[in-house]
């Protein structure tokens, strides 16, 4: 199956009582930024974990490269750059000790492969005497990013590279991943962060172990347009009890400065600016969180 | 109405060594405000906010929080504030109600009180199996929600929260900040510190650090009008990005 | 994959010589029991001080007291008289009072009174002054010869001890930690997603902790000779293999624990608990195992230092070789080749 690099058939995976994963398929093409968003206990991790041959699934199965996540797994240990979700570097040790360690790990030297972190690394190289336990959070992802493909890795996993790290330094690290990506590697990339899902090229929505959405970003918004209001008042909580009293107002939460408003379908907007202490209300486009609370209701309900 | 500031810091710095790591900032934070303290890694906010919580003396400057003074009267200043963040936890083993009952009983709440603030707890956060359950094994949202109703508890007249809802699914996000909104409202201020701009965009006014001085400070729509910025990430990115340190 | 192996080792000594803790436990914490057990905390007895009482000053007696005087062991304090014993030893005036009958010498007895609050002084000091009191009699009194430690020196009985004790310390103790260490940061993650074996980084963990055992074997013998005087008289090939076998065993047992604990905390405790513990409690370094209560001696068994102690002893203070060590020898070996068994298998190659 040329093309596939990733290609997951029904996978499930419990702990005990808990459904980790329920019945997961997707695939991720070559040369593909491919995101897996969802909070926290999603199954992100796990799912990780047994596509880097780290767990077994319980059932279905799931191919990295070609190759079957158990029975050629290291195959797919050899050709598979991993950034697990935790700082994973040796914090006693150097930047550039850390690098060569992890090189040598895979039996190549930092000189053969430089190429592929040399953008990444030259911005570390002022500090490649310092320990990587002294490094601030987006230095030390920058450098474990290197470590991940200092072997040349055909795919590169990252479980939530850009927890825990500033704003400047996550924007920084997408850039990063854009460019690595024009050399045709695939990267399977999680995050909690709806925001991101505009640097991935095709995204999952997942939830509770289960895949809610898969497509572009645009594909996803656009399959699940629907009418949403923007409200902003005097003060957003008493408006937001106000507006649940609206006849018409389907459901109403708070977003940033704005309280998003779903309505029935033959809603008037303007009923809303006459409510008491109401500044504003535009009609706006769901973003990828209004998306993801609407078929996570769908779910539950 | 300098009585009415909940937080007043007054040129407040923190040295270590040649480094100074919060240098002179100056900022109030009225009752019931929702404030949002943001920058990025290093910028110093933990540093300042150390300093608000009590935990570390001004090196110089002055500041009062809930009307008491940091520097001199700082286990006043600890009893009238709370604390959550995500990394701090509840008691895993203990159960909602035990957790309750042991922190109440920290902020020196009476045995009547506890038992009455844990009903009412139940009841706003729709607990009622889970109330004899062990914190561990509720879902991360349900446990960040009774985190901040734990630190809240004794009603304080701030409370801070470290980055709060970093992980939490949207739904369970939106809640939580409707929680923050009603405590906001009943009149306790809230001090949010974040790298999260859309956890930016929920707060009243916010304050950027950078290089440990504050360099922007406004509502959202503020700053956002005033860097010319669709969201509070731009507006953020364009002021951290003339980071100097390292 | 030649390279990667020597890279993990090379790893490994950086992570070790750049902890100051590690440090300080495989290297100065050898040094300072030594030193402690060798000098300070003694079980030997000196200065007995000792007072006579006679109701008269015979020449059979003085010749008695004379003998006392002279024992390098005893302080000889002068003498009191017969009514005087009790309220002399509970006036702490001496240790123990030799009370000689009137006709001493010739039918007379004489008794030995000692101050028996601390049992172990106590023994000793009687055990002293029987022997010079019995060296006159008639030779139906049984001659006792001290053989290997004729002065009764603690360092020789001790030595033997801290080796047992220093090597499950760093091996079992620090092998545990620094695996379970990777676990809990979550290097192992990306360890176990890399081509290297699995065996490949537990032998590779292993190695600069067996090197750092040997530095502090040497420093041990070394103290041993020359600061504390043991004669280390017994078949050096036979110490150093024994040594070496029971060094293995105690990283297999390391190994062991990083496979059943995912924090250093547990890491720490169960090798700390487990392992340290019983080398002092049931290994005969403290307490004799024949005293024990019949159950904790089957237990003492299974506690690999309860065989290499002896072992060592017979070694360094008896001087004897490999004919005489075999069955500890074997048991040992028996031990570290069935731990590293179960321990290799253990060792996952996955995550659960």
């Amino acid at each position: 199956m040329i093309g596939c690099a990733i290609h997951i058939t029904n996978v499930s995976k419990a702990f005990g009582t808990v459904k980790a994963l329920d019945g997961i398929s997707l695939e991720v093409n070559r040369g593909e930024i491919y995101g897996l968003l969802g909070p926290d206990g999603a199954g992100k991790t796990t799912l990780f974990r047994i596509l880097t041959t780290l767990l077994l699934p319980d059932s279905g199965s799931a191919t990295v490269c070609g190759f079957d996540t158990v029975r050629e797994y290291t195959d797919i240990r050899r050709a598979a750059g991993y950034m697990p979700g935790r700082f994973s570097l040796y914090p006693d040790l150097s930047v550039e000790e850390n690098l060569e360690f992890f090189a040598s790990l895979f039996g190549v030297k930092v000189s053969d492969n430089f190429d592929m972190v040399a953008p990444i690394y030259n911005q570390l190289a002022p500090f490649k005497t310092r320990k990587a336990g002294k490094l601030s959070g987006g230095m030390k992802q920058k450098l474990a990013l290197c470590c991940a493909l200092i072997h040349r890795p055909e795919i590169l996993f990252l479980d939530e590279p850009t927890t825990g790290v500033d704003a400047v330094s996550r924007s920084e690290f997408w850039d990063i991943l854009t460019h690595i990506r024009q050399s045709g590697m695939p990267i399977f990339v999680s995050t909690p962060y709806m925001d991101e899902a505009s640097r991935c090229d095709r995204i999952s929505l997942i939830n509770s172990g289960r895949i809610l959405e898969t497509g572009t970003l645009d594909e996803i918004l656009h399959r699940n347009s629907m009418p949403l209001l923007a409200v902003k008042g005097e003060n957003n909580y008493h408006t937001l009890l106000a507006l649940r009293k609206v006849e018409g107002v389907k459901t109403a939460f708070l977003s940033g400065e704005y309280i998003h408003v779903f309505t029935e379908e033959a809603f008037e907007p303007a009923t809303l600016s006459a409510i008491e202490g109401v500044r504003e209300v535009k009609v706006i486009a769901p973003d990828i969180e209004d998306v993801f609370i609407k078929i996570m209701g769908n779910g539950n309900s | 109405m300098a009585t009415a500031d909940v937080i007043a810091a007054n040129r407040l710095t923190k040295r270590f060594g040649d480094f100074t790591a919060v240098d002179a900032i100056t900022f109030n934070v009225a009752r019931g405000e929702i404030f949002g303290f943001l920058g990025a890694n290093g910028a110093g906010k933990s540093t300042a906010m150390r300093m608000l919580c009590g935990l570390s003396t001004p090196t110089s400057g002055s500041g009062t929080v809930a009307g008491y003074d940091i520097a001199t009267q700082s286990e006043l200043v600890k009893r009238h504030i709370g604390y959550m963040s995500q990394k701090f936890s509840l008691y895993g083993q203990l159960t909602v109600r035990q957790n309750i009952a042991l922190f109440a009983g920290i902020y020196g709440l009476k045995s009547k009180e506890i038992k009455e603030r844990c009903q009412a707890l139940a009841e706003s956060l729709d607990f009622t199996k889970e109330m004899d359950m062990p914190v561990a094994i509720l879902p991360l949202g349900q446990q960040q929600k009774l985190s901040f109703s734990v630190a809240t508890i004794h009603n304080p007249d701030i409370v801070f929260l470290d980055e709060p809802t970093g992980g939490v699914d949207p739904i369970t996000r939106r809640q939580f900040w409707e929680m923050i909104y009603k405590k906001a409202e009943e009149g306790t201020t809230v001090f949010v510190t974040t790298h999260y701009m859309d956890e930016a965009e929920y707060c009243g006014r916010v304050s950027i650090m950078v290089d440990g001085r504050i360099q922007a400070l406004g509502t959202p729509s503020e700053l956002k009008q005033e860097y010319h910025a669709r969201n509070m990430d731009e507006v953020f990115r364009r002021l951290a990005r003339k980071a100097q340190r390292q | 994959m030649r390279n990667s192996f020597t890279a993990f080792i090379h790893k490994e000594i950086l992570h070790i010589i750049r902890d100051p803790r590690t440090m300080l436990i495989a290297l100065l914490i050898p040094v300072v029991q030594m030193v402690l057990f060798g000098f300070a905390i003694s079980m030997e007895v000196n200065d007995v001080e000792v007072l006579a009482a006679a109701p008269e000053i015979t020449p059979a007696v003085e010749a008695k007291v004379s003998q006392i005087a002279h024992n390098p062991y005893i302080t000889f304090k002068g003498y009191i008289a017969t009514e005087d014993v009790d309220r002399a030893i509970a006036a702490n005036e001496a240790m123990a009072v030799v009370v000689f009958s009137r006709d001493y010498g010739r039918s007379g007895e004489a008794q030995v009174v000692v101050d028996a609050s601390n049992p172990v002084t106590a023994q000793t000091s009687a055990g002293y002054l029987t022997q010079i009191l019995n060296g006159t009699r008639s030779a139906s009194a049984p001659g006792i010869t001290i053989l290997y430690n004729p002065q009764l020196k603690s360092a020789y009985n001790f030595v033997p001890g801290i080796m047992g004790l220093i090597f499950m310390l760093i091996c079992a103790m620090l092998t545990s930690v620094s695996i379970v260490r990777e676990k809990e940061t979550g290097t192992m993650e990306i360890l176990l997603v890399s081509p290297i074996r699995p065996v490949m980084i537990v032998i590779a963990k292993m190695i600069p902790y067996l090197m750092l055992s040997c530095i502090d074997l040497a420093l041990i013998l070394f103290i041993s000779k020359y600061a504390l005087a043991l004669p280390l008289s017994g078949s050096l090939a036979a110490l150093v293999v024994t040594s070496l076998v029971y060094i293995i065993l105690a990283l297999a047992l390391g190994l062991f624990v990083s496979t059943i604990v995912d924090t250093q905390m547990a890491a720490l405790l169960v090798s700390g608990m487990v392992f340290i513990i019983p080398v002092i409690m049931l290994s005969g370094m403290m307490f004799p195992i024949e005293n024990m209560p019949l159950p904790l001696q089957w237990i003492s068994n299974i506690v690999p230092a309860r065989w290499y102690i002896p072992a060592m002893r017979k070694i360094m203070v008896e001087g004897l070789g490999f004919g005489y060590i075999y069955p500890e020898l074997i048991v040992l070996s028996l031990m570290a080749i069935a731990l590293i068994a179960v321990s290799v298998k253990r060792f996952k190659i996955r995550l659960q």
